[in-house]
């Protein structure tokens, strides 16, 4: 656990680290996520602390996003105004990407002659 | 009240350990009525254990610094997790390698449509200036969001509350959604449902699939990356 923990922040470290020193538009961890994706190449796999560690945390991924979800606490007043406003935009927006973004992908896959990702069942 | 729980009471709700351990219990009974509803997506543990603790927040009085100081523990691993990605990724290497292409076509195809309906449809239904600039970084995952929305002259809480709104509908129709268009190939469900709902899109697609989940994670780093790159330039023209 230790070593996993070592690792995930050290690939996050040197994320957050370039992104400031090159001053580029990317997110540090996932920037982090590349240097992990390298070492995880170079070493041809996951240590199994590393393995089991990531998927505890990822498992539990929605957790993570409650802390910055309740602070619709101190939006309370605005959202009330315009919700009717926000909330048709969230929603029609949200599932127009889903539709959107699914669909290009499945027709430009049969453009290209691509078939995988069904192997798994539907 | 009995000054003994009166400072007990000062204690849980000054100390950072009552709030997170509060975030946790409230996470944990969203996670219990899903499951009590057979995985449905629409009972949504997130947006379970935000009710649950904004209505504790409101009855006890609590500012939410004081909230954020216990959760900030719990907020901190939104970072480890997402280098944590790499994992799966890593795992299922040669089916994103095979899919370049399409990838990239949805990609674009995707940010686009997220950027311009958002804020297509809420100006039209008359939003303020501050909640146009505040909407329009909504489906990327909250850190590049906020910033995104601070460089624009947006409000960078307000945009982190979009995002998680964002991010709760999307784990709740894509299912439902993607199953009415017939869509299923579990690449182009996930990496849909990361591209428009980040994270929380990212962990449902995990409840799914392992692929689709994978597939969610690259559509959500690229997402941030397009749609960090994207928006600004937007804005100034």
């Amino acid at each position: 656990m230790i070593e996993a923990g070592i690792l995930l922040l050290l690939c996050q470290l040197a994320g957050e680290s370039l992104v400031r020193a090159l001053d580029i538009p990317v997110p540090g961890p996932v920037l982090g996520a590349v240097f992990m994706l390298g070492f995880l190449t170079l070493r041809r796999g996951a240590p199994e602390t590393l393995g089991r560690t990531s998927h505890d945390l990822l498992a539990n991924f929605s957790l993570l996003f409650v802390p910055a979800g309740t602070g619709i606490i101190l939006h309370a007043a605005r959202l009330e105004a315009e919700a009717v406003a926000l909330l048709t935009a969230l929603i029609g927006s949200t599932a127009l990407t889903i539709a959107v973004a699914a669909l290009v992908f499945v027709g430009v896959d049969r453009l290209v002659g691509g078939k995988a990702g069904q192997e798994s069942g539907a | 009240m009995n000054p003994q729980l009166d400072q007990l009471w000062v204690y849980l709700q000054a100390n950072p350990l009552g709030w997170l351990t509060a975030t946790l219990i409230a996470y944990w009974i969203g996670v219990r009525a899903q499951r009590a509803a057979g995985g449905r997506p629409y009972v949504n543990p997130v947006a379970i254990a935000v009710l649950l603790l904004v209505g504790l927040l409101a009855a006890t009085g609590t500012p939410y610094q004081t909230y954020f100081e216990g959760a900030q523990f719990v907020h901190f691993l939104l970072g480890p997790a997402t280098v944590a990605l790499a994992i799966p990724l890593y795992e299922n290497w040669p089916a994103v390698k095979r899919s370049l292409v399409p990838m990239i076509a949805a990609l674009l195809a995707g940010t686009v449509t997220a950027v311009a309906s958002a804020v297509g449809i809420a100006w039209a239904l008359g939003a303020s200036a501050e909640s146009l600039v505040s909407i329009a970084p909504k489906s990327v995952t909250t850190p590049v969001a906020m910033g995104i929305a601070e460089k624009l002259g947006g409000i960078p809480s307000l945009t982190a509350v979009l995002v998680i709104l964002t991010g709760i509908t999307g784990a709740i129709i894509a299912t439902p959604l993607l199953n009415a268009l017939g869509l299923k190939d579990w690449r182009a469900r996930g990496f849909a449902v990361g591209v428009a709902a980040h994270g929380l899109g990212t962990a449902r697609a995990f409840q799914v699939n392992d692929l689709a989940g994978t597939f969610a994670g690259i559509g959500m780093a690229l997402n941030a990356l397009a749609t960090a790159i994207l928006v600004p330039v937007l804005w100034h023209w």
